[in-house]
């Protein structure tokens, strides 16, 4: 008989030798829950000269890494990925295998699950383990506006996790864990040839603490400008929601909203954004929200933390002008100081 | 010859209409009407544009209740050949596993095939899990958030995925399954001939009896479904503040605030 499925997995994702920062915070939870059911905390790492990394994963959490280095898993073929680690989870057979919900992490885990014929859950943001001594994955249904708690009845329970959502754990380089070097099993040639990366995108959104979006408020294509100036200032960067996307007025890559990218930032300011359910599916879990839109009724202000009710065409050109002379004061003190 | 293409589509509730039923915990789908998957418009229309350019012949294939035949005449109306329903009171409650697996039944029951295309995920359960699902099960290579098809021949096509970080040129040879993003198209409106004529056309029906010979029907519907709803809560409601001011009067506050959280 095969042994009993025991432990948690957290695929480590990374690109070019930089693990993503969603692993951190799923060694973080997957500690807490491993620690509950008394059972170890696994991390599997695949890449190409990615062996010095995998001590990071140790210092977040994991007693143990297993690693596959090897020039054919250099570039991110989820093909091979899945055969490579779904055969890992049939040999170390963790009850739980956790994964950031990032395109790669969502394109890879349901590759897996169906070669496991497992249970998938997609996205989610809550995991605990009830009285029984089982996963529960907490996810946002219904564009947000309900919770849906699921538990999965085969093993391993899998599931994708909101990047940004779990706490993230500190760094300690003290922690001693198990590094395991193995080599990857023969993969037939899976088909997919990755020519190259074609370019960087110039920004990822859902990693930006501060973000200034911009809506149907306004008018021209132009006043984008001054949106950009204020996130500029801001040390932000510029979001929209979907019919500006969808005018082409700014590219689908800073799009908020439940077709585009789901964010939680730590200020994000809605500018002529009314807030439909979609658009605020997108963000409403940032940390500070201010909304500036001239209708009082404009679903945004129920969800805001501060809001101005006013033109944005009058109150932003102002607001830039304040927090520019509100920096320059604390600039010459800082120089004052110096 | 050409190319023979399938695309799985999903009717859906009106996410910005339907009601939910706290009661029962699920969706209230009278509530709203049924409408396709708007992702699957574009997989459907990267397929008609993939026949314009080569030929062949494009398969629309759906599981849902007996009403989602209307769907199906819509993917007829923009463009596809034929359109297959699975339809069976086995298949209902199914999750994303679930879902794939017949769908990969009925797909290799259909038989040969050089291209699937899904849309990137469905607007009601969000998951984006069942196309690459799909995948496994039919054991061929995966493709997932297409957003440019820049190359095609009957052998084979170079794509462009979007990543999240950054856009991958990939080259795969047929048979493969793409999911597509909302960038790689703006789909096409039905014409109202386009509408009559789907209305002629017959839909295929299969039920679960019609996998049978190549199907586990225990792994169908429900009792085929590892993942299931435990119990259903609202989101504690982040407790904002909810400060309005008017106009003007605005700026100075909400500078004040950028400052004390450490913004400026």
């Amino acid at each position: 008989m095969s042994k009993e499925y025991e432990g948690i997995m957290v695929f480590a994702e990374q690109h070019e030798g930089k693990i993503h920062p969603v692993v951190f915070e799923l060694l973080g939870k997957g500690r807490e829950l491993a620690d509950v059911k008394k059972v170890k905390l696994y991390s599997v790492l695949l890449g190409y000269k990615v062996r010095e990394i995998a001590s990071e994963l140790i210092y977040y959490g994991a007693d143990e890494v297993y690693v596959f280095d090897d020039e054919k898993l250099a570039v991110i073929d989820v093909v091979k990925y899945a055969k490579v680690i779904g055969e890992l989870i049939r040999e170390v057979r963790p009850e739980i295998v956790l994964f950031g919900a990032t395109r790669v992490g969502r394109s890879l885990a349901p590759r897996i699950a169906a070669i496991l014929e497992t249970g998938l859950t997609a996205d989610c943001t809550g995991l605990y383990i009830d009285d029984k001594g089982e996963l529960v994955q907490v996810r946002p249904a219904f564009t947000g506006n309900i919770l849906a708690h699921i538990k999965t009845k085969t093993r391993p329970v899998m599931a994708t996790v909101r990047y940004r959502v779990m706490k993230m754990p500190k760094r300690n380089s003290n922690r001693q864990g198990r590094i395991i070097i193995r080599n990857t099993p023969q993969i037939e040639d899976s088909r997919v040839k990755i020519i190259g990366k074609l370019r960087r995108k110039k920004i990822d959104i859902t990693k930006e603490n501060i973000i200034v979006a911009c809506g149907r408020g306004l008018k021209r294509k132009e006043d984008i400008k001054m949106i950009e100036e204020l996130a500029s200032i801001l040390g932000g960067v510029i979001g929209a929601s979907r019919p500006l996307v969808d005018e082409g007025w700014i590219s689908r890559d800073h799009q908020v909203g439940f077709s585009g990218n789901v964010v939680r930032p730590k200020l994000y300011i809605a500018c002529g954004i009314s807030g439909s359910p979609q658009h605020l599916a997108g963000m409403r879990d940032s940390e500070i929200i201010i909304a500036i839109n001239n209708d009082p009724s404009a679903p945004i202000f129920r969800i805001a933390d501060y809001g101005i009710i006013g033109d944005l065409y009058e109150i932003i050109p102002k607001l830039i002008e304040e927090i520019k002379k509100r920096k320059e004061i604390h600039e010459s003190k800082n120089n004052k100081q110096a | 010859m050409g190319l023979s293409i399938i695309v799985p589509i999903k009717q859906v509730p009106d996410i910005e209409r339907v009601r939910f039923d706290i009661e029962k915990g699920r969706i209230d789908r009278s509530s709203a009407p049924g409408e396709t998957n708007p992702f699957d418009l574009n997989a459907l229309e990267a397929a008609v544009r993939i026949k314009e350019q080569l030929g062949g012949m494009i398969t629309a294939i759906s599981m849902g209740p007996p009403q989602a035949i209307s769907t199906l005449r819509d993917a007829i109306a923009r463009g596809a050949d034929e359109a297959i329903l699975l339809t069976d009171i086995k298949f209902a409650g199914a999750d994303t596993l679930a879902t794939s697996y017949t769908l990969a039944s009925a797909i290799r029951k259909i038989g040969k095939f050089d291209l699937i295309i899904c849309g990137e995920k469905t607007v009601d359960g969000d998951t984006g899990q069942v196309g690459p699902e799909i995948a496994a099960f039919l054991n061929i290579p995966h493709v997932a958030y297409v957003c440019e098809i820049r190359k095609i021949s009957c052998e084979g096509m170079v794509v462009v995925s979007d990543m999240g970080d950054a856009y991958y040129l990939v080259e795969i040879s047929f048979p493969v399954l793409i999911t597509v993003t909302k960038d790689i198209n703006t789909p096409r409106l039905p014409t109202l001939k386009d509408k009559i004529k789907a209305r002629k056309k017959q839909v295929t029906i299969w039920t679960a009896r019609d996998l049978e010979d190549i199907a586990d029907p225990r792994k169908f519907g429900y009792a085929g479904s590892p993942t299931q709803v435990y119990k259903i809560t609202f989101p504690s409601v982040k407790n904002r503040k909810g400060m309005l001011f008017e106009g003007e009067e605005g700026i100075p506050k909400i500078v004040s605030i950028l400052e004390r959280e450490g913004i400026i």
